[in-house]
């Protein structure tokens, strides 16, 4: 049995690539998260900070780093790392703390300035270190693992590249429409077949960039809500963070082989199919109540694969719903409203929470030419490497 | 680097080594001397265990860019896309991903088509020769 919490505010520092420091991008998310929530930092009970992690070191510790920026004021803090699932982590601990009574209110924070081109694993020689032998003895970039799915795709649904790029058309089209998206100008599926291929069958304009940017969030129990005079805020009401379940069967980032499920026999769902069944569970909210989903399209490709994964479709008809307009703004069931990753490109610690604020947005009905009719549910999706869930539910 | 990955056989005896929990006989690739990671098997001793030869392609793709550091390629020479092939084991029951062979491009291959595991080189300096393995479909000459 679970509980709502309130989204009191929300906040971003634009995504991009603004050559400055993670801290300053973090600093901006809060204060507009804390402005919109109309409360005052230092009534602010608990900090829980989304780690970026440079070099194999965090460098600075996320949660203190922010409340040393916005200024001591004694709060609880927590930094958690959990690679692109660091934001749903620290959106979970700050749930735990409000429905444990620990804090009323809590401010989530996370922030990025990404390196240039591919994300590669930390220096020196570590073979005891998964994320860097598949660099070192295969080569195999995250690109590399998203043409695999691509490809995978292809042969047993037989998705075709251009439904891949009408993902990228419709993300493109919906992030031209968000001030807060790295990349604002529409594309056509004849400009993603004009661009390079990275990793057969994908293409440059396939996958997602990375980027600077930051996402933050006020949270509170409902009674501070209502308190504060917040009648109807939005509410989270799950958050998944689930592991996958031995064997898994699915080669993922940044393993070079699955388990070996001869022995015990694996689950009929995917681990990420696993990430969105734990939410809705949790929830008590199926897919056919979904409104709009944000979905992790690390790659065009793997947004179809998320679809059938969330249950907005059946298995292997992923394809079919972006190719019939399922999934774009005015269709049944739209997804990446935002603009997606497509649109921002991945700032690893904001993207998770960044998926909420544009729940939070979509549910108020403020969203304006994005606006998606009568929000009333939203769901995020959204995966960590070395194994960590990550998907919220929110409702109004 | 990656010792006891794979036999020092050539040829026809080249391998991949895993190791098999001798509680639960489940196999691990690459290899875990540590512990069995089956939820359900208080732990085995672990032993080594030669992988299947053959597979069949479960997925494949490319890079057509290099990739970076710790992958060691020579920056002054052209990039020269390598194919990286997963490959499901039907014995194990699981996936390898590896590079494909020298010469073996992505129109070469398809999803379900049998290829066998080979020797390949993975880099090489004045002094030393990294091994490394590769597949290749079946029935393509060495
Ligand atoms: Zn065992």
């Amino acid at each position: 049995m679970s509980a709502d919490i309130a989204v009191l505010g929300a906040g971003m520092h634009p995504w991009g690539k603004w050559g400055r420091s993670f801290v300053e991008y973090g600093t901006v998310a809060a204060r507009a998260a804390l402005a919109d929530a109309g409360v005052d930092w230092r009534d602010v009970q608990a900090v829980v900070g989304a780690d970026t992690v440079r070099g194999g070191y965090p460098g600075h510790v996320a949660g203190a780093t922010f409340a040393r920026a916005l200024g001591w004021q004694g709060a609880r803090v927590t930094s958690v790392y959990a690679a692109c699932a660091s934001g749903a982590q620290a959106i979970g601990a700050a749930r735990a703390q409000i429905l444990a009574g620990l804090a009323d209110v809590v401010l989530v924070v996370g922030a990025d300035a990404a390196p240039k081109g591919f994300f590669a694993p930390a220096g020196g020689e570590r073979p005891d270190d998964p994320d860097w032998l598949r660099f070192r003895v295969l080569g195999a970039t995250n690109p590399a693992y998203f043409g695999l799915y691509a490809r995978r795709r292809m042969a047993l649904h037989g998705d075709t590249v251009d439904d891949f790029a009408r993902v990228k058309v419709k993300n493109a089209a919906l992030g031209a429409l968000n001030p807060n998206a790295r990349y604002r100008k529409a594309v056509t599926i004849e400009e993603v077949a004009a661009s390079a291929v990275v990793a057969d069958p994908l293409r440059l304009l396939d996958i997602c960039a990375t980027s600077d940017g930051a996402a933050a969030l006020v949270l509170t129990s409902m009674d501070f809500a209502r308190r504060h005079g917040a009648g109807d805020p939005v509410r989270i009401r799950a958050v998944s963070t689930v592991t996958p379940t031995f064997p898994r069967t699915v080669l993922d980032l940044p393993d070079i082989a699955t388990d070996s499920a001869a022995t015990v026999a694996p689950s009929p769902h995917s681990f990420r199919a696993s990430i969105a069944r734990a939410a809705y569970e949790e929830a008590g909210i199926g897919p056919e109540e979904v409104s709009l989903a944000e979905v992790y399209d690390l790659s065009t490709a793997l947004e179809l694969q998320w679809y059938e994964d969330l249950g907005l479709c059946g298995p292997g008809e992923g394809a079919k719903l972006v190719r019939d307009g399922m999934t774009s703004l005015t269709g049944r069931i739209p997804v990446n409203t935002s603009g997606g990753l497509a649109s921002f490109g991945e700032a690893v610690p904001a993207q998770a929470i960044a998926q909420v604020c544009e729940l939070t947005w979509q549910l108020r009905g403020v969203c304006g030419a994005r606006q998606v009719e009568g929000a009333r549910v939203g769901i995020t999706a959204n995966q960590g490497l070395f194994g960590h869930g990550s998907a919220v539910v929110a409702v109004r | 680097m990656v010792a006891g990955w794979f036999t020092d056989a050539q040829g026809q005896d080249f391998r991949l080594l895993g190791t098999r929990c001798a509680a639960c006989s489940t196999v691990f690739f690459p290899r875990e001397d540590a512990f069995c990671r089956n939820p359900g098997c208080a732990g085995g001793e672990l032993t080594e265990v030669p992988l299947s030869r053959r597979g069949r392609v479960w997925s494949y793709t490319d890079a057509r860019y290099r990739p970076p550091a710790p992958y060691v390629s020579d920056p002054h020479a052209e990039w020269e896309p390598y194919v990286l092939v997963a490959v499901e084991l039907a014995a194990e029951h699981m996936v390898v991903l590896g590079q494909a062979a020298p010469g073996v491009g992505v129109t070469d291959l398809a999803v379900g088509m049998e290829v066998e595991v080979v020797a390949g080189v993975l880099d090489e300096d004045a002094g030393t020769t990294w091994t490394t393995w590769h597949w290749r479909p079946v029935g393509v000459a060495a």
